[in-house]
């Protein structure tokens, strides 16, 4: 009986919101919208920190058709460099690849719905994904609302690297696939709502709704779980990580953007995260833009926290304590500050009347990771009596560097 | 056939409704012409769409809440 309540409960409403929003969509579907701007950006970047350094570079060049339509192409590459505390742990050497990325998206607009499509391609040695999305966005109420929804669905291949070549400093300099473990699929499906409302004339916000469910291999061939064994000499011994298959999250994103009087803007960002694995995240941003002549200054400050999955451990009792266990410690419960600073300078390209407006911009951002209960296995050393699960709490600072030009036409 | 005369008079209503916005559609209370400080480029969500994806990119790795900000992405870059 409360079932068939239920199921009547959502008819009675749906004939007359259907109606209503035919009817939103009916009184404003005269008017026009835009399309984005056409442009192009080159970026460089620079990351480094908790034993890697990531250098890369990425295009994009944005163009419009007609009236009617936009295409982009956009393409990076991030060379990889190092070995992070996972690695070292396990015992592994530093090594280098590459990852390469190639997407392409079309924003069709007609009337004032716009329709976005897209297609993403990306892959390094160890992992191939493929991405491709829609969209649909729709202003209403004289431009004062735009709402949207975006469906997005991600498949990997996931491959672990064998190293089969090493030089005389024990470095790696030759991988191929390991047949052991063959190819892994993982599928991820993004389903997102969104709505951007104009508040006042100095106020804008947007709110974003997102679920994303996964399928598949969930876990990483490289990072092991640490137990405690206490016939070996260092006290533990590794095992590979073993996730659950499947994994749904919710995040519910929100973002305030006010202009202050003295031709400046200030962002408030908040974003709630939670999913099956129990992990609860919330993240906070404030930001600050100030222009100033040919000039615009940025600075952000960005807090991070989450909690731990049910099956993440740092040290675990034995090889097969529970079915799931994981020492992934981006699944552990670790706060994160981040500072950011750019500067942005608008100048005239001479000889070029087809660019409207070019910008050189660089900016830097320091992170700052504070894990709860991740500890930092490499100082393990029972001859200075530091055993598992007594080594210090892993701390890790990172820098990122951009650089990237901007060109409007 | 209470829930059928129920359905009939919120459907009524409804076709009010949307006569009502056919001949009156709601009135913006931020005019077009008040948008001036709005359409400035320091107001936009995604200034520099390279940067952004790229910075979304190297949190989302690194942590594990994900989406809620609208972006695309692919890859792992993660080990």
């Amino acid at each position: 009986m409360q079932l068939n309540g239920r199921h009547r409960q959502p008819r009675r409403w749906l004939a007359p919101a259907a109606l209503a929003l035919v009817c939103g969509l009916y009184g404003t579907a005269s008017r026009t919208d835009v399309l984005p701007e056409d442009r192009a950006d080159a970026l460089v970047t620079h990351y480094t920190g908790g034993g890697q350094d990531i250098n890369g570079i990425s295009f994009l060049v944005r163009k419009k058709i007609g009236d009617h339509v936009s295409v982009s192409y956009n393409h990076l590459v991030d060379i990889v460099s190092g070995a992070s505390i996972d690695v070292r742990t396990s015992g592994a050497s530093p090594y280098r690849e590459t990852r390469n990325q190639d997407g392409l998206n079309a924003a069709i607009l007609y009337g004032k719905t716009t329709y976005t499509v897209g297609f993403s391609h990306s892959k390094e040695p160890d992992y191939q994904s493929n991405t491709e999305s829609f969209g649909i966005s729709q202003s209403m109420f004289g431009d004062l609302t735009t709402v949207s929804m975006t469906y997005r669905r991600t498949w990997n291949d996931v491959y672990k690297m064998l190293c089969i070549m090493r030089d005389e400093a024990g470095a790696c300099v030759e991988k191929e696939h390991d047949p052991a473990f063959g190819v892994k699929d993982m599928d991820e499906r993004s389903y997102g709502v969104g709505l951007t409302q104009i508040l006042t004339r100095n106020s804008i916000l947007s709110a974003n709704f997102e679920v994303i469910t996964d399928q598949g291999w969930l876990s990483n061939p490289y990072r092991s779980i640490m137990y405690a064994d206490p016939t070996s000499g260092s006290g533990f011994g590794l095992a590979a990580e073993v996730d659950p298959s499947t994994r749904t999250s919710n995040a519910l994103g929100l973002d305030y953007k006010y202009y202050l009087p003295w031709k400046a803007a200030l962002d408030l960002q908040y974003r709630f995260f939670s999913d099956t694995w129990h992990i609860r995240s919330h993240t906070a941003q404030i930001g600050y833009t100030q222009p100033w002549r040919n000039w615009t200054f940025d600075g952000s400050f960005r807090f991070y926290k989450q909690t731990q999955a049910d099956f993440y451990s740092d040290l675990f009792t034995s090889a097969n304590q529970q079915n799931f266990m994981s020492r992934n410690r981006e699944l552990s419960a670790f706060n994160s500050y981040t500072v950011g600073a750019g500067a942005t300078y608008e100048f005239h390209v001479p000889h070029a009347p087809w660019i409207n407006k070019s910008t050189a911009n660089f900016r830097v951002d320091h992170f700052m990771f504070d894990y709860k209960d991740f500890r930092d296995a490499l100082l393990i050393d029972p001859t200075a009596h530091v055993f598992a699960g007594a080594e210090p709490l892993y701390t890790v600072q990172l820098n990122v560097m951009q650089l990237f030009l901007s060109v409007w036409y | 056939m209470r829930t059928a005369r129920r359905l009939l008079g919120l459907a009524a209503a409804s076709c009010l409704l949307c006569q009502l916005c056919g001949c009156s559609p709601i009135e913006p209370w931020v005019k077009p012409y008040e948008r001036e400080r709005l359409a400035d480029p320091i107001m936009a969500f995604d200034r520099n769409p390279v940067s952004s994806a790229y910075m979304d990119h190297v949190f989302e790795v690194r942590a594990a809440a994900r989406g809620g900000n609208g972006a695309a992405g692919g890859g792992c870059g993660c080990n």
